[in-house]
């Protein structure tokens, strides 16, 4: 979806400030925002391509008013909406009872335990794909790139659309994030780096030498 | 979304004496929908708080650039090492024990005097979590996600490295599940220099590709 997360080439937003000596969260309701949205990844509802769609999905103004934490909390509260595993206003409630004990997890789920967290970690395999799919392009292959405008989730940028590149690296075989974020399935397919001219992407002032590699998947690209 | 802290006022005869309540300061709204929804997660055994403590201690204490710097010092020190790294980073970088959530596949890319590489994920934020940890606030923030890719001399030259027109910038933007981190050139003067010395001198930013590795003050002498 043509949104406010696809920000490659716009102007006007100031100067890179990076902050000295930062901490890795700021806030404590960042930390937990970022290991509930973690711990609920885990329970295997979803796939991280509709992770990903789901903080697109926030309106374009809020978008760019909110901190990056405020975009995880919008997409981890529609993803717990949209897969009915926390209703509207439910979450308003009082504070539970310190005493209370938890109740056993819906049938089929296993919550995250601590134990389990650094093997998790370690294992975690969210999108290589183990069949043997051929590739449609090789090293060096001289590719287009689809003019898409897709409702729905796309990887492909669009500052990178409909243009001319060549293919630098295969990557193997990947999900499909355009299929997989949209719930289509994950469509297995030869992910690769494609290289473009900067000239290619932003015209005759760049600079000649300067390139952007994207990675792409074969669907999003048209031999050239 | 509002987060200032809110002003009580009491009010004293004459006097309206306002009171900055700093450390019982009402919640802000965000804070209070993530303690609500952790909560309700809780309550339904969807989580585990001591998994999510788990999680951050995890990220705030245990994997993040040191990592990282560790293995930019062993390629320095050990061109075969180095070989292996460039040719396949994920391999390279298990040598180490670090693998895992956001770094299934890695590509290292190497800075030379001709080629500087610089790191972006314009479409979110993706980055190499097993070498680098978390990615920092400017890296996940409009302006850098928005000019790295079409003014990534301008960016670099404002964050002080100044890349001549005789050499090509190359913007890796990290749209798949790929990651890359940079090898930045070693610094002159730090032939003496012993791995953790080196690693030492290593930053995160210089691993995105926004900074140089800097030599020690006096490095030259050692």
């Amino acid at each position: 979806m043509n949104g406010a997360h696809d920000l490659g080439g716009m102007h006007g937003f100031g100067p890179v400030e990076i902050e000295k000596d930062e901490p890795v969260f700021h806030h404590d309701w960042e930390a937990r925002t970022f290991a509930l949205t973690m711990a609920a990844g885990f329970l295997g509802k979803w796939n991280i391509d509709m992770g990903r769609h789901a903080r697109e999905l926030m309106p374009p103004a809020e978008y760019l008013a909110t901190s990056y934490y405020e975009h995880w909390l919008f997409g981890l509260e529609k993803l717990l909406a949209d897969f009915g595993m926390v209703r509207p206003g439910e979450a308003e409630r009082p504070q539970r009872d310190p005493g209370a004990t938890a109740a056993p997890p819906p049938a089929g789920l296993r919550a995250l335990q601590a134990e389990d967290v650094e093997t998790a970690l370690r294992r975690s395999r969210t999108s290589k794909a183990d069949e043997d799919v051929p590739p449609r392009f090789t090293v060096g292959d001289r590719v287009l790139t689809k003019n898409i405008h897709p409702l729905g989730h796309t990887r492909l940028p669009r500052y990178a659309r409909g243009r001319r590149g060549v293919v630098a690296l295969d990557h193997g075989v990947w999900v499909f994030p355009d299929a997989a974020g949209n719930g289509l399935g994950r469509k297995p397919q030869h992910c690769y780096s494609v290289r473009f001219t900067a000239r290619e992407l932003w015209g005759e002032t760049a600079p000649a030498r300067d390139v952007v590699h994207v990675d792409l998947w074969d669907d999003h690209l048209e031999k050239a | 979304m509002s987060h200032e802290h809110e002003h009580h006022h009491h009010h004293h005869d004459d006097d309206d004496v306002q009171e900055h309540r700093a450390h019982d300061a009402p919640l802000t709204d965000v804070e209070l929908r993530v303690r609500a929804l952790e909560s309700l997660l809780v309550d339904k055994g969807l989580v585990d708080p001591k998994a999510l403590d788990a999680l951050i201690d995890t990220y705030e204490t245990k994997v993040g650039p040191r990592n990282g710097a560790r293995v930019v010092a062993h390629a320095w020190v050990d061109p075969d090492y180095k070989r292996r790294l460039l040719e396949d980073g994920t391999a390279a970088v298990a040598e180490f024990g670090f693998v895992g959530r956001q770094s299934e596949k890695l590509v290292v890319v190497e800075n030379t005097p001709a080629v500087h590489n610089v790191v972006v994920c314009t479409l979110c934020s993706c980055y190499p979590w097993a070498v680098l940890g978390l990615p920092p606030v400017w890296y996940k923030s409009a302006p850098y996600r928005a000019r790295a890719v079409i003014d990534p001399r301008g960016v670099l030259q404002e964050l002080g490295v100044e890349v001549p027109q005789t050499a090509e910038v190359r913007v890796w933007d990290s749209t798949a599940e790929i990651r890359y981190m940079v090898l930045p050139e070693r610094p002159p003067g730090t032939e003496k220099l012993g791995e953790e010395e080196l690693a030492a001198l290593v930053t995160r930013d210089a691993m995105i590709g926004v900074a140089t590795v800097a030599a020690p003050a006096g490095g030259t002498r050692r």
